[in-house]
């Protein structure tokens, strides 16, 4: 319980067995009374054992369904256990559970709140293609919710029942989709989205891509998702 | 003469692999029928290849060969682009399936938990009650 709302976390996981126990831990320790959900994206190391050892409850998907498919099932666990509030959180560790009551605590006004970088809290930057195409999506997605939207890819955010309820229903699992598509689909149907500037950490395992190569297709693909997203139905 | 044989051959083989393939039931009716259909226009077309030189003249084709060669590219775009579609929604299908899936498993297994915690608790307050 948060503010008096039943509120579920919801964690895709794949292959995180190093971080994932610390990362539930410090949820549980941070917020009593919360339930964490892991969802298992058909992981081949021992994520789904580290994370109910750690007093989480998981959801293994059979095979990978990419972040996109993982989420989708975390928002139909929330709905189905008639959850108030859905927040979702990276298996890395860079969202700090700390911050959690405060996105919370904006879901009576707002259908969905995200946890952004680049909004004056914490040091986090990026530079060349992968900037441009960071700015690209959030001038668009910012015109389109009536907003300001800095950091539109982020995977630390908070759902009411409204949202849950769309998100269990309709979440692409395609590239980029769980978090660019979700916000156009989600701002063009009329869902009320806000911001809350949080301070991302390092991630307690694994590496950021920092390729340009890899910064100039991930700006093309951006390009891609974004007008597919604007001219479907 | 040569050439009309081997198209001509080419073609009956073509339909018994299709026939063959629906007597053995791996091939759904729906595909079945499309490459049956198609192959009662080539067949004919194979042993008398001039049949549409007249058409090919009214729409400004030189010859009833190069036209079938552009309606069969077309076609089998329109078969790839329909595969894909059916791909996708298989894909859909299957993901639905996974979570489904996924969902009753963490069910069960949150059940099974909650039975061997009663069970336990159950043969503690036994051995307490033997004791006193």
């Amino acid at each position: 319980m948060v503010n008096g709302k039943r509120l579920l976390i919801i964690i895709p996981a794949l292959n995180e067995a190093a971080s994932i126990g610390d990362v539930v831990g410090e949820i549980r320790g941070e917020l009593p009374g919360v339930d964490v959900l892991v969802v298992d994206d058909g992981s081949t190391d021992h994520t789904a054992a580290v994370a109910a050892a750690a007093g989480a409850r998981v959801a293994r998907l059979p095979y990978n369904l990419g972040v996109g498919g993982a989420m989708r099932l975390g928002y139909r666990y929330a709905h189905d256990h008639d959850y108030d509030v859905a927040v979702q959180v990276d298996a890395d560790g860079q969202h700090d559970p700390r911050y959690v009551p405060k996105l919370v605590d904006l879901l009576d006004d707002y259908d969905l709140v995200i946890g952004a970088r680049f909004a004056g809290e914490g040091e986090y930057t990026v530079r060349g293609p992968r900037r441009w195409a960071m700015g690209m999506l959030s001038l668009v997605l910012s015109g389109l919710a009536g907003t300001t939207l800095t950091d539109t890819t982020s995977g630390f955010r908070a759902a009411n029942r409204r949202m849950i309820e769309m998100f269990a229903r309709w979440y692409p699992a395609e590239y980029l989709g769980d978090t660019v598509e979700t916000l156009v689909h989600a701002a063009r149907r009329g869902y009320r989205i806000q911001q809350v500037p949080v301070a991302m950490r390092r991630r307690m395992a694994g590496t950021p891509s920092h390729s340009p190569a890899r910064a100039m297709i991930y700006l093309g693909r951006a390009v891609a998702v974004l007008t597919l997203a604007l001219i479907r139905r | 003469m040569k050439l009309t044989l081997v198209t001509g051959l080419t073609g009956l083989i073509l339909l018994a692999t299709i026939v063959e393939l629906l007597r053995r039931r791996q091939l759904r009716e729906k595909y079945g029928m499309l490459w049956l259909g198609l192959l009662f226009v080539v067949i004919p077309l194979s042993l008398f290849p001039r049949l549409l030189d007249g058409v090919a003249d009214l729409l400004g084709v030189a010859s009833g060969v190069s036209l079938v060669l552009f309606l069969g590219i077309v076609f089998l775009l329109l078969v790839c682009i329909h595969l894909s579609w059916e791909v996708s929604a298989l894909e859909e299908e299957t993901r639905t399936l996974a979570e489904d899936f996924a969902l009753l498993r963490a069910e069960v297994e949150a059940e099974r938990a909650e039975r061997a915690e009663w069970t336990r608790r159950l043969d503690r307050t036994e051995m307490v009650s033997h004791d006193g």
